[in-house]
């Protein structure tokens, strides 16, 4: 009952703006410019098995591909960043760097790189959400107790026993953090990506139908967009909550 | 009582590097020092006189610049891993369940009891049915005995607890210092016992060691007059308040410094 209450207000307040949204596109009345939102809703609904089938499968794929390599180099390189002070001057200044890049004005050297394949989208969706993959795993190994640590060491605890035991558990709440970040980038970054070349996908097909001045058309798959954005960040959510159980009892 | 000496310093000199905040420090000065097998001990002293440092080089993560330490008879650099160590703070993993915390010594160490043994000691040390809670749920005095549990399957036969009761309200920390005697002589093994109170050092131990002096030459014994059992009205005999009195004014006259 608790979480319908506070979920309630923000209802409220999407639904009058909604509302407001609705009156003005039907004063305004040109809705090849300025669709009103039921509009759009039919829209959805009769480009339906267009977007369902052909563009919505290639954008998923793209994210979730985009986000495991995410993953996986963003640990690595963190973890290789604890372990050895070196490599953590090394690339900390880097990755830093690497954020200031327009990741836009990029994307299209991967398309002369990878052609319009899916790699061209995949690799814009790992630049941008490998960062707050590399430095929330980071900073959540760093986070760990030195007490704990030295305890661990007086059990006669190995180097290896030290990370699994404590660092990794130690990092898993700012993991998480990062990843909720990354999954919202994720889907930026694989529209932008399909923006630039592709055959298929959302963001591709938003961007066909701007040029045919179809504007509801171009709504609705920026609202499956999001709802993939929202699905997947949910998702996250209940990982967190599976691996993080002992957080419910603080 | 001519008993083994399970922990022996002799002529131990040790001293902290310089960093950058601060010049090298000289904690211990060619110190002899020893605690009998199944002995309780206290150390007392003001902070910063070098009861941790005592502890670090006992558990090994420090070891002396020169001189020995000699565990159990044997003079050894590799003390890690042989001595049972309670910190300050209870230092319990808030993603462990109580019986996976209890469980770490077990694991690093690979230990004889079972999950069945350890739900039972859980047990006897009244925290039967939460060994599938969380530390966040527990109170702080469970929360030291389920540290204490852990130390003590660590199987060392030499437990150093720092003071472990200081965070915990007056009434619990009295009802601990008896629970922790109790168990003492149920477990026979011997314990050092960091404090500040001195009215606990009295209270819990066979001998106590001052350290009073920066750096430490010499660890002064002080023998408590007291036989076991004993209890809290004891502490008010005239020739304790005469050592209580003693103490303090030996403590105090070094805090002012």
């Amino acid at each position: 009952m608790k979480k319908i209450t506070s979920y309630s207000w923000s209802i409220l307040f999407v639904t009058i703006l909604l509302g407001l949204w609705e009156i003005s596109a039907r004063l305004y009345d040109k809705s090849f410019l300025f669709p009103s939102p039921s509009a759009i809703l039919i829209r959805l609904w009769e480009l339906k098995t267009e977007l369902f089938i052909h563009h919505l499968p290639p954008t998923a794929l793209t994210i979730l591909i985009g986000l495991s390599i995410s993953i996986m180099l963003g640990s690595t390189l963190a973890i290789a960043m604890y372990s050895k002070k070196p490599i953590e001057q090394a690339f900390y200044p880097i990755l830093i760097a690497s954020q200031t890049i327009p990741v836009i004005a990029l994307a299209p050297i991967f398309v002369l790189w990878f052609g319009y394949s899916i790699w061209s989208k995949v690799a814009v969706t790992v630049l941008i959400t490998f960062f707050p993959i590399t430095v929330s795993v980071f900073d959540g190994l760093r986070s760990s107790d030195r007490n704990l640590r030295e305890l661990m060491l007086t059990m006669g605890a190995s180097a290896k026993d030290i990370f699994y035991k404590l660092d990794l558990p130690s990092a898993l709440p700012s993991f998480f953090s990062g990843l909720k970040v990354a999954v919202t980038l994720s889907v930026i970054g694989a529209a932008i990506g399909e923006w630039l070349g592709a055959q298929a996908g959302l963001g591709y097909f938003s961007r066909r139908m701007m040029t045919q001045f179809d504007s509801a058309a171009v709504f609705a798959p920026i609202v499956l967009l999001s709802a993939v954005g929202i699905i997947f960040f949910l998702l996250v959510v209940v990982l967190e909550k599976h691996f993080l159980q002992w957080r419910n009892h603080q | 009582m001519m008993t083994n000496k399970v922990l022996e310093f002799t002529n131990v000199s040790f001293h902290y590097q310089a960093t950058n905040a601060s010049k090298p420090t000289a904690i211990f000065d060619q110190v002899d020092w020893h605690v009998h097998e199944g002995e309780f001990v206290s150390i007392i002293g003001p902070s910063g006189y070098g009861k941790s440092t005592l502890f670090r080089l006992v558990t090994g993560l420090e070891n002396p610049d020169s001189g020995e330490i000699s565990l159990n008879g044997e003079v050894t650099t590799k003390r890690l891993g042989k001595v049972g160590y309670m910190p300050q703070q209870d230092l319990l993993m808030p993603w462990r369940t109580i019986l996976e915390n209890v469980q770490l010594p077990v694991e690093l160490q690979g230990g004889k009891p079972t999950a069945d043994q350890i739900i039972q000691l859980l047990a006897d040390f009244g925290l039967a049915g939460e060994e599938n809670a969380y530390p966040g749920n527990l109170s702080g005095g469970m929360r030291q005995r389920v540290s204490f549990l852990r130390t003590i399957l660590t199987g060392s036969n030499v437990l150093l607890l720092d003071e472990p009761f200081s965070a915990l309200d007056a009434i619990t920390r009295l009802t601990m210092q008896e629970w922790l005697i109790d168990q003492w002589q149920k477990l026979d093994k011997t314990i050092v016992f960091i404090t500040h109170d001195i009215d606990e050092a009295l209270f819990l131990s066979d001998r106590i060691f001052v350290l009073a002096e920066r750096p430490v030459q010499t660890i002064r014994e002080v023998i408590v007059p007291l036989s076991r059992p004993r209890t809290m009205r004891d502490l008010a005999r005239p020739e304790l308040m005469e050592l209580k009195e003693q103490l303090i004014s030996e403590l105090r006259s070094e805090a002012r410094l």
